[in-house]
C-alpha cells in the first residue's frame, strides 16, 4: 500500500485523535503550570445608613471582579510553576505528619487518600476478577451444551449494565434497612448501617467492580478454553496427572497470554475508577484519583472551576498510567523488532 | 462419543461446579432483577426490610393497584405469544417484504412495527379488557401482587425524562455512525499496511486508550466554554459556544473511542484474507473500490460488533456528558444523578429506581438480540493479543 493511500485511509481517524486527545493533553500539561484568576480591583465603598443625630457612614474596601464590555469576568493567566502541584500534593502537610510520627494523617489529604484507595482498589480486585472469571469459565465448560447460552446471557448482564446504575443497584439493596442489610443484621444480631463508615463502602465498591468485570474475564477465558490442545491433555492423563495438575500445568499455561491481557486491561480500567464513587455517593469516605479531577472540574458553590488544580491532579494521575504501560510497551517493541 | 473413563468426573465435582454456577447466575442477575421489582412498588414496599413484602407489595395492593391471578396468566400468555411471533412470523414477513439487498432496513422497520404493536396491545388494549374480566370473576380477579406504574409515569411524563432519552438517542446515534465511518477506514488501512508507521500509530492509540477521561475533559472544558470568543476571528459573529452542544460531545466521544475502535476493527480486518483485495486489485479496482465493494460486504459482523461497543460507550458514559453538557441537553445517565442527589423523600428514590430500570431495559434487549456479537467482540481483541 502506497503511503498516500494509507494516509487517506488513516487520516480522518488520526485527525480526530490529534485534535481531541493529543491537543488536550498538551493544553492540560500547560494549564497545570498556569493559574487563571479573575482580575479584581479594590474599591473604597462608602455606605451610609440613616441615623440620629448624624448619618452613620462606613467606608470599607471591597474587592470586586473587573468586567469586560459583555459583562463577563475578565481573567488573567499567570505562570505559577509547580504551585498547583504543591496545592494538590500538600507536601508540607505530609512532611509535618511524618515528623509528628503520625503517618496516618497523610490520608486526610485528598490526593493521598485518593491514591491510597485507587491502588488498593486496583490491586485487590485484580486477582479476584481473574480468579472468579476463570472459575466461571471452567464451570461453564463443564456444563452440558444446552445450558451454556443462557448462562452466558445472564453473565453478560452485569458487564453490559451502565456502571453508575450497576453500582446504584447494589447500593439500593443495602441502603437504610434494605433487604440485604436486614439479612446481615439478623445473622450477626447487631445493628448495621452500611453507609456510615468507610470500610463497608469500600467492601461494596470492591464487590461491585468484581461483579462488573468478572463476566469479561469469563468470556475471554471461556473462548481460550475451547482451543486447549486435547492431545496434550490426553498425554497428561496417560502420564498420570491428576485433575488439579492438568489444570495447573496444561490449562493455565495455555491461558497465560489471556490472563496477562485481562490483567492489563483491568489495571488500566480499575486505575481509572470513577463511577463507583458516583454510584455509592462515597465521596465523604472514599475517593479515587479520577474522581478528584472530576471534583476540581465541577463548579463549586461560587461557580468557579479550579482548572489548574484539576490539570495538576490529572497530570499526576497520568504518572501512574505511564508506569503501568512501560512493561507493555517494552514487550510490544521487542515483538515488533523480533517479528 | 463415549467419554473415556479417565476424563469422567466424580459426582462431587460435577455437583460443585453446577452449584457454583447457579450461585454466580443468582448474584449476577439478582441486583438487576431486584431493582426492576422495586420500581413497581410504592416507596414503603420498595424499601421494606422483608423481601416478601417487596415482591408482593401489601402496601401497594392496599391502595388498589395490583395484578390478579387472571392478569398474571393473561400477561404470561401474551408474552409467550409475542415471543413466538417474534421468532417465527417476524423473520418470514421481513424476508418476504423487504427489498432485495436491504434486509437490514427491513429488519429495522419490522422490529419497530412489532415493538409498537406489542406496546399498544399489551398496555392499551389488554388492561381495560382484563378490568372487565376481573370484575366478573370474583375472588380470582382480586389482586394478589401489588404493582403500580406511577413512578414510571412520574419520571417520563412529569419530570420530562423523555427529553433526556431523546438527547441520549442523538448522542449515541451520532457517535456510532461517525466512529464506524472513520474507524473502518483507519482499521482497514492499518490492517493492510505492515509499515513501522502503522505500528507506531497503533502503539500511540494503545496509550491513548489507557488515558483517564477526566484528563482529557480537563483539557476541553476551558476551550469549550470560551470557544465563542476564540473562534470569533475565524467564524465571525455566529461562532458557537461548544459547551453544552451535543455535537461537540459526539466529536469528543468519537475521538475518545477511536483507539479502541481501530484496534478492534483492525483485528477483524486481519481475519479477512488479503488475497481477496489483491484479486480485486488485479481486476482493476483501486484500493478504495476494493475496500468498498469487496471487503465491506464480508465485514458486516465486525462492523456490527464494533458498533455495539461504540454504542455502549456513548450510552453508558457519565463523566464526559455530565461535565460537557448543560442541564437541558443532558443525556439519561447523568440525569439520574440529579435524582439521588436530591433524594429527600423515598418517593424520589423510587423514581430514581424507575429511571434506572428505564435506562437498563434497552441494554437488556441489546444483550438478548446481539449476545453472539458481544461475545465475539470481547474475544476479538484478546485472541489476537
Amino acid at each position: 500500500m502506497k503511503f498516500r493511500t494509507f494516509a487517506a485511509f488513516v487520516g480522518p481517524s488520526i485527525f480526530l485523535m490529534v485534535l481531541f486527545i493529543a491537543a488536550p493533553l498538551v493544553t492540560v500539561f500547560l494549564q497545570s503550570f498556569q493559574l487563571n484568576q479573575p482580575i479584581v480591583e479594590r474599591v473604597e465603598v462608602e455606605t451610609c445608613t440613616p441615623g440620629f443625630p448624624a448619618q452613620k457612614c462606613v467606608t470599607e474596601v471591597k474587592t470586586q471582579p473587573l468586567l469586560d464590555e459583555n459583562g463577563n469576568v475578565r481573567t488573567t493567566s499567570t505562570w505559577v510553576g509547580f504551585e498547583s502541584y504543591a496545592n494538590v500534593l500538600q507536601l508540607d502537610r505530609v512532611a509535618e505528619a511524618i515528623s509528628d510520627g503520625r503517618p496516618g494523617r497523610i490520608l486526610t489529604i485528598d490526593f493521598w487518600k485518593a491514591l491510597r484507595f485507587t491502588l488498593t482498589f486496583t490491586l485487590v480486585t485484580l486477582p479476584l476478577v481473574i480468579g472468579v472469571g476463570l472459575a466461571i469459565a471452567l464451570a461453564v465448560n463443564n456444563l452440558t451444551r444446552a445450558l451454556r447460552g443462557q448462562i452466558i446471557f445472564v453473565s453478560l448482564l452485569p458487564f453490559i449494565i451502565t456502571p453508575v446504575i450497576g453500582a446504584l443497584s447494589i447500593r439500593w439493596l443495602f441502603i437504610g434497612d434494605g433487604i440485604l442489610t436486614s439479612l446481615l443484621e439478623s445473622w450477626l444480631d447487631r445493628d448495621i448501617s452500611m453507609f456510615a463508615q468507610g470500610w463497608t463502602i469500600e467492601a461494596m465498591m470492591l464487590f461491585y467492580r468484581v461483579w462488573h468485570v468478572a463476566p469479561f474475564a469469563f468470556v475471554v477465558f471461556y473462548a481460550g478454553l475451547q482451543t486447549v490442545n486435547q492431545d496434550t491433555l490426553e498425554s497428561a492423563i496417560i502420564d498420570g496427572a491428576s485433575r488439579w495438575e492438568r489444570l495447573r500445568y496444561v490449562i493455565i499455561p495455555h491461558l497465560m497470554p489471556l490472563i496477562v491481557f485481562i490483567a492489563l486491561i483491568h489495571l488500566m480500567d480499575a486505575y481509572r475508577a470513577f463511577e463507583e464513587v458516583v454510584g455509592f455517593s462515597s465521596q465523604a469516605h472514599r475517593i479515587t484519583l479520577q474522581w478528584l479531577t472530576y471534583d476540581y472540574l465541577t463548579p463549586d458553590d461560587s461557580g468557579n472551576r479550579s482548572i489548574s488544580r484539576a490539570s495538576a491532579s490529572a497530570m499526576l494521575t497520568m504518572v501512574g498510567i505511564v508506569i503501568l504501560l512501560i512493561p507493555l510497551l517494552r514487550r510490544s517493541w521487542r515483538d515488533h523488532r523480533g517479528g | 462419543m463415549v467419554t473415556p473413563k479417565a476424563l469422567r468426573q466424580p459426582m462431587s465435582l460435577r455437583f460443585g461446579s453446577a452449584a457454583f454456577l447457579a450461585a454466580w447466575c443468582f448474584i449476577a442477575a439478582f441486583p438487576i432483577f431486584w431493582i426492576a421489582v422495586m420500581s413497581f412498588k410504592t416507596p414503603v414496599d420498595a424499601f421494606a426490610a422483608n423481601p416478601l413484602d417487596v415482591v408482593f407489595g401489601p402496601e401497594t395492593r392496599a391502595r388498589g393497584n395490583g395484578l390478579s391471578v387472571i392478569d398474571i396468566l393473561a400477561g404470561l400468555a401474551m408474552l409467550f405469544l409475542a415471543a413466538r411471533l417474534a421468532m417465527r412470523w417476524l423473520p418470514r414477513m421481513v424476508a418476504r417484504y423487504s427489498p432485495p439487498g436491504l434486509s437490514v432496513v427491513g429488519w429495522i422497520i419490522g422490529s419497530l412495527a412489532f415493538g409498537i404493536g406489542f406496546i399498544v396491545v399489551f398496555f392499551v388494549i389488554l388492561p381495560p379488557i382484563l378490568d372487565v374480566v376481573n370484575g366478573m370473576t370474583g375472588p380470582l380477579g382480586a389482586p394478589v401482587i401489588g404493582l403500580t406504574a406511577e413512578h414510571y409515569e412520574a419520571v417520563w411524563v412529569e419530570n420530562d425524562f423523555w427529553r433526556n432519552f431523546v438527547n441520549s438517542l442523538i448522542v449515541t446515534t451520532g457517535v456510532v455512525t461517525v466512529s464506524l465511518t472513520v474507524g473502518t477506514l483507519a482499521g482497514y488501512g492499518l490492517a493492510r499496511s505492515g509499515s513501522t508507521l502503522a505500528f507506531w500509530i497503533l502503539i500511540v492509540a494503545l496509550i491513548f486508550r489507557a488515558l483517564p477521561h477526566s484528563v482529557l475533559v480537563a483539557g476541553y472544558l476551558p476551550v469549550f466554554i470560551n470557544s465563542a470568543e476564540m473562534l470569533r476571528p475565524i467564524l465571525g459573529e455566529n461562532a458557537p459556544t461548544l459547551y453544552g452542544q451535543p455535537l461537540a460531545v459526539i466529536a469528543v466521544l468519537v475521538s475518545i473511542n477511536q483507539p479502541f475502535t481501530i484496534w478492534m476493527l483492525r483485528s477483524f480486518f486481519q481475519n479477512i484474507p488479503a488475497e481477496l483485495d489483491e484479486a480485486a486489485r488485479v481486476d482493476g479496482c483501486t484500493h478504495f473500490q476494493a475496500f468498498r465493494w469487496v471487503i465491506m460486504p464480508v465485514m458486516w459482523p465486525g462492523v456490527i460488533t464494533t458498533g455495539l461497543f461504540s454504542f455502549l460507550l456513548a450510552y453508558n458514559d457519565f463523566l464526559v456528558t455530565s461535565l460537557l453538557l448543560d442541564a437541558q441537553n443532558q443525556t439519561m445517565v447523568p440525569a439520574i444523578a440529579g435524582y439521588f442527589n436530591r433524594e429527600t423523600t423515598t418517593t424520589d428514590q423510587v423514581e430514581a429506581v424507575a429511571a434506572a430500570v428505564s435506562i437498563t431495559a434497552p441494554l437488556f434487549l441489546l444483550v438478548m438480540v446481539f449476545q453472539r456479537q458481544i461475545v465475539s467482540g470481547l474475544t476479538a481483541g484478546a485472541v489476537k493479543g
